[in-house]
């Protein structure tokens, strides 16, 4: 909302030594924040003087161009009272126009020094400026020709120009609605500094009667108050006075013609919207009611609409001719032929507005208002405002005929004043600071309420242009405000006594640690997903990842949902960090992920707390969103250097981040093969705790690899993270171990290839009994010293016994029934 | 060994005459001083001290010697013996010292060469971001609450007062899901956890709420479709806007150090009434408006920054979630963590902290 301080200024007397900075801090102190502060002619110093073109010498140039070699009288401006020598290249003047001159020593916006140079074969001292030259618009059709009752030669321009108008930008919220005029802005500047307020709507109106134009209001709860009023013999062609384009200008409205532009004028005045029809195109009486399905309408912007059943139209015998409140229809506009006007000013609901406006994607400064609400009580004066100025400006006469219809039109009919009643410390307790009884009242009275104390208890009558103020906090929000939020002092609430983070917040951070004490490295990722990603994962049409939460309205349609697998946003960022010339990547990212349930959530009122019942229906209709960790390793797992080259990342190091979480959480973490896209079939692990799988570990397949330009044999994990920390124990056994010495005792066992090490070692720990302590491979070979069909497999027995040093025949003895148990169990054959 | 010869004139046994004896330790004595590595040393040994040695065999040659004669033979061998194992000893000692000093200097290496077999990991700043800010309130005796991404609409919107018509819920640009008529949406903030919270949990309540949030928003420098926010929440017997103003100005100091404080502006939030922003003092300038006689960038003169948004808990919110308003009143506020983090930081494009760069991960390790 930009306001011009000029126009704030009519409707309050501040001091005038007060600066512009000083007004819009305390502004912005009473909730109307300052945006920007814009000065019209900003940049521009020195000499800029109303000129009088004496003689113009049209020179044609040898590039074509034609130059006025001019002399300009600048009366004393330049010091001697001689005229100006001065080259212009404009063509829209005569001799005798009065010009507006900057002289050498000037400078135009952008830091143009103005100085006397030679050009065109003359000295041309100074410049005859354009609109465009002073930053003054964007049209430069020529120069500024100024009126010629414009003052004499040698005046300074400015005032003249209207230069040096200060205008504030605001930014309103949407609570403020009030605030969205001159005469709301006005009002707070006033009780901010404490001076009196002129209030633009203080206007005496005709009463009503019944020979003004026939208006009937079908749907009073979307339209209470409808008041017309008609000019006759209006000139269409009447120019719109200076100061209303300024001031359109500055609040950022066009300039259109007078009928449109005086709406629009009283409008940000007043803070009501207005219409103007061309009464000639109107048929038969005007109508208000909701549009009728099938029913459409060509707004003032060109566009043909589809009305919906819940629009609130005006209607005359053609049909709906403007959608009321938000914007006119184009058949019965004002025109350049316009000479009988018909002013519209109606109060409408604004839930009404807001949905029309949002059904109908259309924003525009009349529907901004009606859909915050407006002051219900505004019509007839706003009404009375625009026929004055359009009789003042443009001729014609009013009519006698006064419309006003609606249940707020009379007194009788009208809704009383909302009241709110609150405990007086009420302001004083939820601020946290002292503030008396006197000081709650008179704050609420400069807002405009009427105020009655009865005990401990206050009621505000609150005035129908605070739309805003309802409930009991809206009454301390406006307290607040006006004692000062740099009043609130700080102090610490009671010390509350919480119970820490909870065990799985800390797994998690124990787990972030984990990983990036592993040497990954955490990445941050959005959750958007399509098709492709899918399709280049290699997943199969049916597979369940594929089956995503859609998005309406997705930023890109290519990626429409809420993905169910971290990897595919995962494997892009490590491509995009290979492709930044990193060798070797390990990345982890922790996020949920989410799976739809079929199921609608209710929407439920909010006039009391749902009942557990209603609660858990509603959390059912949420989408499970378990948090997963993904992990990718690509090229380089360790360094080449002096120490030897580098190892690239494989299979086995995404297996071993989700078995060191595992030892890492005291979570006994199960290793199985599995075939999993986008795995390797023959590389992949399917991992489980208590025998139920929460994820994969492996390999990438190659063509995932290639599709995501991933170095050949990168590796990844993907787990659900919420199972694995829920299989965490409360709390860990302490260990018992002994202190005799140990034993070791190596075997090499030759299986078929298709026996796991997982399955020998079990046998081997299940033989071996007791007296076993850890076992550990640490060979494989395969190859002509086997056999086909074979391998071999090394590994280290180590045996101790809790009391004594075992004697060289126990061990022997635990050995042998281990290399047997594995024989039994797996057709091991010790070599 | 011979047994004792008793033909012997034990004055005439050369090697054991005190000339001889003496001798013998000499250039035993001599060829220990000369020995210079402990390998020259050993075979000095040998050739003084070993068996074959001259006053070994003439050790051996005491026994040969009459009874009364041993004695004085023996004493001097003896002493000789003595003497030469000493220096044995004591050379041993000084080589050993010497070989010991020459093998660290040939054992030394330049420790400046890489020793960065396996790359560094981190963990991302806005996760140690959120979890330092967490803390803060931890430390406090606030707990730290936590809500799914995807939301019910009622929990998003409605229960914080923002009904299907209220204007600021075209604020906030939403993702919705399909079909509407689920009602689900991507969070747009963190204050759906405030109603999950009030919903379960019984006054008191001292909750901070870190978390990621969406909204339709372009993607550049200071936009994103993603980000995070930390929502506070405290709802108790006679909670007011000082005690807000407490907790943040707490907080400020402990994000950003002592002097840093907030400025409370009036605002308006549909699930909080009175409303406010919150400014920060600016954290580059610490108030001053002004470094070294110019203007402030980061504030751009202000000597304050925007942080977030605050304000009392608005009662329909209470009513909605089951709080007594008559009984419980509380404040809320949201700020954003990637703003934040970007003010601690000074990194200047939003971007960086999403597009997975490990550069910008390992340049904050695991800490912030």
């Amino acid at each position: 909302m930009k306001a011009p301080l000029s126009w704030i200024k009519e409707y309050v007397d501040l001091p005038a030594d007060l600066g512009i900075e000083e007004i819009t801090d305390r502004l912005t102190a009473l909730g109307l924040k300052l945006e920007a502060i814009e000065t019209s002619g900003a940049g521009i110093e020195g000499p800029l003087v109303v000129g009088q073109v004496l003689t113009a010498e049209k020179e044609p140039q040898k590039n074509g161009k034609v130059i006025n070699w001019c002399s300009v009288d600048v009366g004393d401006a330049n010091g001697t009272g001689e005229p100006q020598g001065i080259v212009c290249g404009a063509h829209n003047f005569v001799p005798g126009d009065k010009v507006v001159v900057i002289l050498p020593g000037g400078v135009l916006p952008g830091n143009f020094q103005i100085s006397a140079r030679k050009t065109y074969g003359h000295m041309s001292a100074g410049m005859i400026c354009s609109a465009r030259e002073l930053g003054l618009g964007e049209e430069a059709d020529g120069i500024i020709v100024l009126p010629a009752d414009a003052p004499a030669p040698g005046t300074d321009a400015r005032e003249v120009l209207g230069l040096g108008e200060e205008i504030i930008e605001f930014e309103i919220n949407p609570d403020r609605a009030y605030a969205l005029s001159m005469r709301g802005i006005a009002r707070d500047a006033a009780l901010g500094f404490d001076v009196p307020f002129h209030d633009p709507a203080q206007r005496d109106t005709p009463v009503a009667n019944d020979t003004g134009y026939p208006v009937q209001i079908e749907d009073t709860d979307g339209c209470d108050y409808f008041v017309a009023r008609t000019v006759t013999g209006f000139d269409p062609t009447a120019p719109t006075p200076d100061f209303i384009k300024k001031r359109l200008e500055a609040v950022g409205v066009r300039s259109i013609s007078l009928a449109v532009d005086v709406t629009n004028y009283v409008m940000f005045e007043l803070g009501q919207p207005i219409h103007a029809y061309d009464r000639a195109k109107l048929q038969g009486p005007i109508v208000v009611r909701r549009a009728n399905a099938g029913e459409k309408l060509e707004t003032l912007d060109g566009t043909v609409r589809a009305l919906d059943p819940e629009d609130l139209v005006v209607c005359d015998d053609s049909g709906p001719i403007g959608m009321g409140g938000v914007m006119g229809g184009a058949s019965t506009e004002v025109s350049e032929s316009t000479t009988d006007v018909l002013v519209e000013v109606a109060h409408w609901e604004p839930r009404s507005m807001f949905r029309t406006g949002r059904r109908h994607k259309l924003t525009s400064e009349a529907g901004k208002r009606n859909e915050r609400g407006t002051d219900r009580l505004l019509p007839p004066v706003s009404a009375q405002r625009v026929v004055e100025l359009l009789v003042e400006y443009g001729g014609g006469v009013v009519e006698e005929g006064v419309t006003e219809v609606g249940p707020t039109a009379s007194p009788q009919t009208r809704a009383p004043l909302t009241e709110i009643t609150i405990a007086t410390d009420l302001p004083a307790r939820i601020i946290g600071i002292d503030v008396s009884v006197e000081t709650v009242v008179k704050s609420l009275e400069l807002v405009g309420c009427q105020v009655s104390v009865s005990g401990d208890s206050l009621t505000a009558k609150v005035p129908t242009y605070r739309t805003d103020l309802v409930d009991p906090y809206d009454l301390v929000e406006e307290v607040a405000r006006i004692v000062g939020y740099d009043k609130v002092p700080s102090v610490l609430p009671r010390r509350a006594t919480g119970r820490g983070l909870t065990r799985a917040q800390q797994l998690r951070r124990r787990i972030g640690r984990t990983l990036a004490g592993a040497g990954l490295v955490e990445v941050v990722d959005f959750p958007f997903v399509g098709e492709a990603d899918f399709d280049r994962l290699g997943l199969p049409a049916d597979d369940v990842l594929r089956h995503t939460v859609k998005l309406a309205n997705p930023l890109s349609s290519e990626e429409p949902g809420y993905t169910t697998t971290l990897l595919p946003g995962l494997l892009k960022v490590a491509a995009r960090n290979v492709s930044r010339g990193q060798d070797g990547v390990a990345l982890f990212e922790t996020a949920t992920v989410a799976f739809p349930v079929d199921q609608a959530a209710p929407i439920y009122g909010v006039d009391r707390r749902p009942s557990e019942e209603e609660l858990e229906k509603l959390l059912a209709a949420i989408p499970r969103q378990p948090l997963h960790l993904a992990v990718v390793l690509a090229g380089e797992r360790t360094r080449g250097g002096w120490w030897g080259s580098a190892e690239t990342a494989s299979w086995a190091d995404a297996i071993d981040v989700v078995r060191r979480l595992g030892t890492e959480l005291g979570v006994p973490v199960e290793v199985a093969s599995a075939s999993r896209a986008p795995w390797h079939p023959g590389r992949c692990a399917v991992v489980s705790v208590d025998g139920v799988e929460f994820g994969h570990a492996g390999e990438l397949h190659p063509n995932v690899c290639k599709a995501f330009g991933l170095p050949a044999r990168s590796a990844a994990v993907e787990i659900d993270l919420d199972f694995l920390i829920s299989k965490v124990p409360a709390t860990a056994a302490g260990p018992v171990f002994s202190t005799m010495p140990v034993a070791k005792e190596d075997v090499a066992l030759t299986v078929s290839t298709d026996v796991t090490v997982a399955a020998v070692e079990a046998a081997l720990r299940e033989g071996a009994g007791p007296l076993l302590e850890t076992v550990r491979l640490f060979d494989v070979y395969e190859g002509d010293q086997v056999g086909e069909g074979k391998k071999s497999l090394a590994f280290a027995l180590r045996f101790r016994a809790p009391d004594r040093t075992l004697k060289a025949e126990e061990t022997a003895a635990a050995r042998d029934a281990a290399v047997a148990r594995a024989a039994e169990l797996t057709g091991a054959v010790q070599r | 060994m011979s047994g004792p010869n008793t033909d012997y004139d034990p004055v005439e046994v050369t090697p054991l005459k005190a000339e001889e004896v003496e001798a013998a330790r000499d250039a035993a004595l001599k060829a220990i001083d000369a020995a210079n590595s402990l390998e020259e040393l050993k075979q000095t040994r040998l050739d003084h001290a070993g068996d074959r040695s001259p006053l070994a065999l003439a050790n051996r040659e005491i026994g040969a010697l009459p009874p009364a004669a041993r004695k004085e033979a023996g004493q001097r061998v003896g002493k000789a013996r003595g003497a030469v194992n000493q220096a044995l000893a004591a050379r041993q000692k000084v080589l050993e010292a010497e070989h010991e000093a020459r093998m660290l200097v040939e054992e030394t290496v330049d420790v400046t060469l890489p020793t960065d077999r396996v790359p560094a990991g981190g963990r991302h700043p806005l996760t140690t971001g959120a979890e330092y800010i967490a803390d803060i309130f931890v430390a406090m005796g606030w707990e730290v609450a936590e809500g799914p991404l995807i939301e019910a609409e009622w929990l998003n919107f409605d229960a914080l007062n923002l009904g299907p018509d209220h204007p600021a819920r075209t604020m906030q640009d939403t993702f919705w899901t399909e079909p509407a008529e689920n009602h689900v949406v991507l969070r747009t903030h963190t204050s759906p956890v405030q109603a999950r919270t009030m919903l379960t949990r019984e006054a008191p309540i001292y909750v901070v709420c870190p978390g990621r949030v969406f909204r339709t928003d372009e993607y550049d420098a200071t936009h994103s479709p993603m980000f995070h926010q930390v929502e506070g929440l405290a709802i108790d017997e006679g909670i007011s806007m000082a005690n807000l103003k407490g907790t943040l100005d707490h907080f400020a100091t402990q994000m950003f150090g002592e002097g840093i404080v907030t400025r409370f502006r009036p605002s308006y939030f549909p699930f909080t009434e009175p409303s406010a922003e919150v400014d920060l003092t600016c954290f580059v300038c610490r108030g001053a408006q002004v470094i070294d006689g110019v203007t402030c960038r980061t504030c751009k003169g202000e000597g304050w920054i925007e942080w977030g948004g605050c304000g009392i808990v608005n009662p329909r919110v209470l009513v909605a979630c089951g709080v007594d308003p008559e009984k419980y009143s509380g404040f809320a506020f949201g700020m954003g963590i990637d703003r934040t983090l970007m003010f601690r930081t000074g990194l200047s494009d939003l971007r960086t902290l999403f597009e997975g760069d490990v550069r910008l991960t390992t340049a904050f390790g695991s800490e912030l």
